[in-house]
């Protein structure tokens, strides 16, 4: 993995990275894609992906009904930045 | 007997007879905790005030002869559990400041049964870890020597059972993070089935592995906390239909006739022949009990770890999205735009284990690769899973060691991540098929406790409950404090 890889990888998964930290995910990405490399090895003709551990089991629905009250107000006292019940972030149409 | 040896049903017996009040016990623990805290560094958050107050509430019900087995006695919570009016942390700056404004489903079933919170447990950081050294407020450390490491994720729920500073302790287990650390404390730790306890509020990781469980000292304990924390709820979309038996009544059951599996792929290279030493003196003891040795081979087993190393990151990356710096966690200073904003709060409010999981994830899942790492390892988790299916035609419960070593020392393992992650390949097999599993103390390695592990078919949770208690009949392991702690 070249340096510039990292540095799209970084910029994909929305984290800031500088030059100094480039070398360290360099190294273990590529340590870590050695190792899940293996499964290469497993006979997986005819076998169907495994996304969920329970067998059978579909996603419940629930009623369409309205069951959440207003509570913006404790919500958005976790928020770093609100403005008449608004999350502020930077300007973005200028 | 201390107040802070006793078992979860002798202190309900106890706060039920009027000899001690849950005034009395709270005030011993918390008293414990500030003793001990400094060294263990096993807490983020210690909540005495309302510890006091929630525990003179209970003992008013108990005094109208109300509550049930529960109601009065203490607890830790992880901090991956949303607890309302509490900071929960996840041990990540990025939630640093963050208050929860609602209870996890878990939080919320312990505390209606009157349980009493003392505080929220230290932990990796995201729970991506396996000796507690990411945590962003510090490593803990081991109550059986202070410069080894807990295990991990829920290494801070570990080492308070361990030092008995709380009878029971709440815990996330996704790939091993309640057995191994159960393992390397020497406690009792339970995986339920995946589905079994609800995952509302309880900060996702990787959702299809997630499962939340117990560590407590015994599995007659861990019995009386599942009964009250399992159970469907609606809020959780994939938490399962299934009626709770009662398992405390269920711990008796006899063991013969029993078949115990003995995974033949955690007997081979890389463990170390003391673990096998007292894996094997377990194994021993079933069969004197009346249970029938039968050995199987599982061939894919050893891929779980490679597997789970894509399955995992792919979700994390996914399910950590959601930390933006916008509407809760740590904000960035002087944002210039929208897009420094996001990367920088995420640059700074994560750690570097998060942060290589969450560039692993990405990288699995992103365009060219998706078949070949994604997909590949999805199969690799189907044939894991069916393996473990046909074993269970054949044998009742699977057993083997937890961890392939004791416990290390700090710093030991945190130059390469492989080496790290390697600490879970007996105990991630289980989380892959969503099977329940246990560890609990089965002997000793230079004064350092050592686990047996069982695993149990889909919703089996009883009668490994009740296979763990017949063997904490017979042995004490699980009843020793380490020195200092007693």
């Amino acid at each position: 993995m070249k340096p510039e890889q990292i540095a799209a990888i970084a910029h994909l998964a929305r984290l800031s990275m500088d030059e100094a930290e480039l070398p360290r995910y360099q190294e273990s990405l590529a340590r870590i894609l050695s190792f899940v490399g293996d499964l290469e090895q497993a006979q997986t003709q005819d076998v169907s992906p495994m996304s969920h551990p329970l067998p059978g089991l579909v996603q419940r629905l629930r009623a369409d009904a309205v069951t959440e009250t207003d509570a913006h107000e404790l919500y958005q006292a976790n928020a770093p930045q609100v403005a008449a019940s608004l999350y502020l972030v930077p300007k973005v149409i200028e | 007997m201390s107040l802070h040896t006793k078992s979860l049903a002798q202190l309900a017996d106890g706060l039920r007879a009027h000899e001690f009040s849950s005034v009395e016990l709270t005030r011993a623990l918390l008293e414990r905790i500030e003793t001990h805290q400094p060294q263990l560094n096993a807490l983020i958050s210690v909540t005495g005030p309302s510890a006091m107050q929630a525990a003179a509430v209970a003992d008013g019900v108990l005094a109208r002869g109300g509550g049930g087995p529960l109601t009065g006695i203490p607890l830790v919570h992880k901090d991956i559990f949303c607890t309302e009016g509490v900071r929960t942390t996840c041990a990540s700056r990025m939630l640093d400041n963050f208050v929860a404004p609602y209870d996890a489903t878990v939080v919320a079933k312990l505390k209606a049964e009157g349980m009493v919170m003392l505080g929220k447990a230290n932990m990796d950081e995201f729970a991506m870890g396996s000796s507690n050294e990411t945590s962003y407020y510090g490593p803990v450390r081991n109550p059986w020597n202070h410069k080894l490491v807990p295990g991990g994720s829920s290494g801070g729920s570990a080492a308070v059972v361990a030092a008995r500073l709380a009878p029971f302790a709440s815990a996330t287990d996704t790939g091993g993070s309640i057995r191994q650390p159960a393992a390397l404390c020497g406690v009792t730790g339970f995986k339920p089935t995946y589905g079994r306890v609800s995952r509302y509020g309880m900060i996702a990781f990787a959702s299809s592995l997630d499962q939340g469980g117990t560590l407590t000292v015994s599995a007659a304990d861990a019995a009386l906390i599942l009964r009250a924390m399992a159970g469907f709820d609606p809020r959780d979309s994939t938490s399962v239909e299934h009626a709770v038996p009662d398992y405390v009544a269920g711990l008796d059951q006899p063991l013969t006739g029993l078949k115990i599996g003995l995974l033949k792929e955690f007997f081979e290279k890389g463990l170390e022949p003391d673990n096998e030493r007292c894996v094997r003196a377990a194994l021993a003891v079933y069969e004197k009990l009346g249970a029938k040795l039968i050995e199987v081979s599982l061939p894919n087993l050893g891929l779980s770890v490679p597997a789970y190393y894509v399955v995992a990151p792919a979700e994390c990356s996914s399910n950590l999205a959601r930390f933006d710096g916008v509407r809760f966690g740590h904000r960035a200073k002087d944002p210039k735009d929208l897009l420094d904003l996001y990367k920088r709060s995420r640059g700074e409010g994560f750690g570097a284990e998060v942060k290589r999981r969450i560039m692993t994830g990405t990288y699995v899942l992103s365009a060219g690769y998706y078949d070949a790492f994604y997909i590949k390892a999805q199969k690799v988790r189907r044939l894991i899973a069916n393996e473990f299916e046909r074993a269970f035609g054949q044998v009742d419960v699977l057993m083997g060691p937890t961890t392939p070593t004791a416990a290390f020392e700090l710093g030991s393992k945190t130059a390469d991540p492989i080496t790290m992650y390697l600490n879970d390949i007996y105990t991630i097999g289980a989380n892959l098929a969503g099977l329940p599993a246990m560890s609990i103390p089965c002997g000793f390695t230079q004064n350092l406790p050592l686990g047996l592990q069982i695993i149990g078919r889909h919703f089996a949770e009883e009668r490994l409950l009740s296979v763990a208690h017949a063997y904490q009949r017979e042995t004490d392991w699980h009843t020793r404090v380490p020195p200092g702690y007693e």
